[in-house]
């Protein structure tokens, strides 16, 4: 059976989809994902979705359930690389994956949480508001 | 009534120099502001030579058939010029309808003996002309109205303009309501250039628009969210008191951070950015640099 990578990048784990998603896929992904997390101690989880040009309501609620299972194990989800086609589709199907943090590429993504877990922390805050 | 038609072109045959000095001394006398004389008589001359080509071959209760191209052509060509000079669609109609005097008085002249044959004559040629008149206030109107889709095209266009501001940081001005069409065009445009520059926030500025009602603020709102979903944040800004009024008053929520103007909207994206602003000592009151 095919399988969705899960790489290691420091206390990061990226996740890059490449492939039509379907329901065995994605619970799969959900196994595999929270238990790389409990091993690695991730304090990160990246999904990039560069690669996929329709999106629908069942991706739309795997990413915000991966969000919901990292947020337990006290790591931060950001979805990166959404293309416009499919974030206009995703708003006009009423889904605006309020629970995910996004970012526009891979490498904004690690910025963003990097900065999102030194928040959790309360230090980068407080440097940023000076 | 039977479509008599072997008089009509039989008249303009035998009468041809006639009826167009009739007619045109007829259309300057109706007071219709005619362009260029010369052009008028060119065009006078066509359309005669068109409508006996067209009556000859064709029949005079469908003008749209093919031997009444040459016909149209001219109508076509009086329409346009005469738009552009800015006559009215009565005034261009005139063209055709001024006609029919000078062609009943040949067609009495030649029937004027049998009552009954010069009325059927007469309720072609009148008919004939009337659909033909039509014609020009049709291609009046046709090219009107392609002057208006091709005006909306550009107003959309113009009016959805994505500026940058700093690295990292994309204004959009919108002016004009919000209907569907213009928040997918505005929602593209953004998107489009969220991708091209890499910004991180985006100003959706909303001082040029009218009001804000329940549906533009929900357009607005899948603005937002699809910026979002690009990583991108956005600030509104351009909230003027009675729209604040309005909003609160409809049970709008906004659900973003807003700001009522531009400058202090982007005086937070600098400081979101981690960038500051400091005032230069000045030595003497004088522009800077």
């Amino acid at each position: 059976m095919e399988q969705i990578p899960i790489l290691r990048i420091g206390d990061c784990l990226l996740v890059s989809i490449q492939v039509d998603m379907h329901d065995r896929l994605a619970m799969a992904l959900q196994d595999d994902l929270t238990n790389k997390v409990v091993q690695t101690r991730a304090r990160g989880v990246m999904i990039d979705i560069s690669a996929l040009e329709i999106v629908d309501s069942f991706i739309g609620r795997m990413l915000n359930n991966i969000a919901s299972m990292a947020r337990v194990l006290d790591a931060v989800t950001v979805v990166v690389g959404m293309r416009p086609a499919v974030a206009i589709t995703l708003v006009e199907l009423g889904l605006g994956l309020s629970g995910v943090k996004t970012a526009l590429d891979v490498d904004k993504g690690l910025a963003l949480i990097r900065h999102l877990i030194d928040e959790g922390e309360g230090g980068a805050l407080d440097r940023r508001q000076e | 009534m039977a479509a008599t038609t072997d008089v009509i072109p039989q008249i303009l045959t035998k009468h041809e120099n006639y009826l167009l000095g009739q007619w045109l001394a007829k259309l300057t006398a109706s007071g219709v502001e005619v362009g260029d004389k010369t052009e008028l008589n060119d065009q006078a001359r066509r359309f005669v030579a068109g409508l006996r080509k067209g009556s000859e071959g064709g029949r005079p209760d469908n003008i749209s058939g093919p031997e009444w191209a040459d016909a149209r052509a001219v109508l076509e060509d009086v329409s346009r010029s005469g738009t552009m000079r800015g006559a009215t669609p009565s005034q261009i109609a005139t063209f055709v309808f001024s006609l029919k005097e000078p062609l009943f008085e040949l067609l009495r002249r030649e029937n004027g003996s049998d009552a009954g044959k010069l009325a059927g004559e007469i309720w072609t040629a009148t008919q004939l002309l009337d659909r033909l008149g039509l014609y020009t206030t049709e291609i009046f109107q046709r090219s009107r109205e392609e002057v208006i889709a091709r005006q909306q095209d550009e107003l959309l266009e113009l009016s959805t303009p994505v500026v940058k501001l700093w690295e990292g940081v994309l204004a959009l001005p919108i002016i004009g309501t919000l209907d569907s069409a213009r928040t997918q065009v505005v929602m593209e445009n953004l998107l489009q250039e969220i991708v091209n520059s890499g910004a991180e926030i985006a100003i959706v500025d909303i001082t040029g628009v009218p009001t804000v009602d329940t549906v533009v603020a929900q357009h607005l709102l899948k603005t937002i969210s699809a910026a979002r979903l690009m990583g991108a944040d956005c600030i509104i800004s351009g909230i003027r008191p009675q729209i604040a009024q309005t909003i609160v008053h409809l049970g709008v929520e906004l659900s973003v951070v807003s700001k009522a103007t531009m400058a202090d909207a982007f005086a937070l994206a600098l400081r979101r950015l981690g960038k500051t602003i400091t005032d230069r000592e000045r030595k003497s009151p004088v522009k800077a640099d």
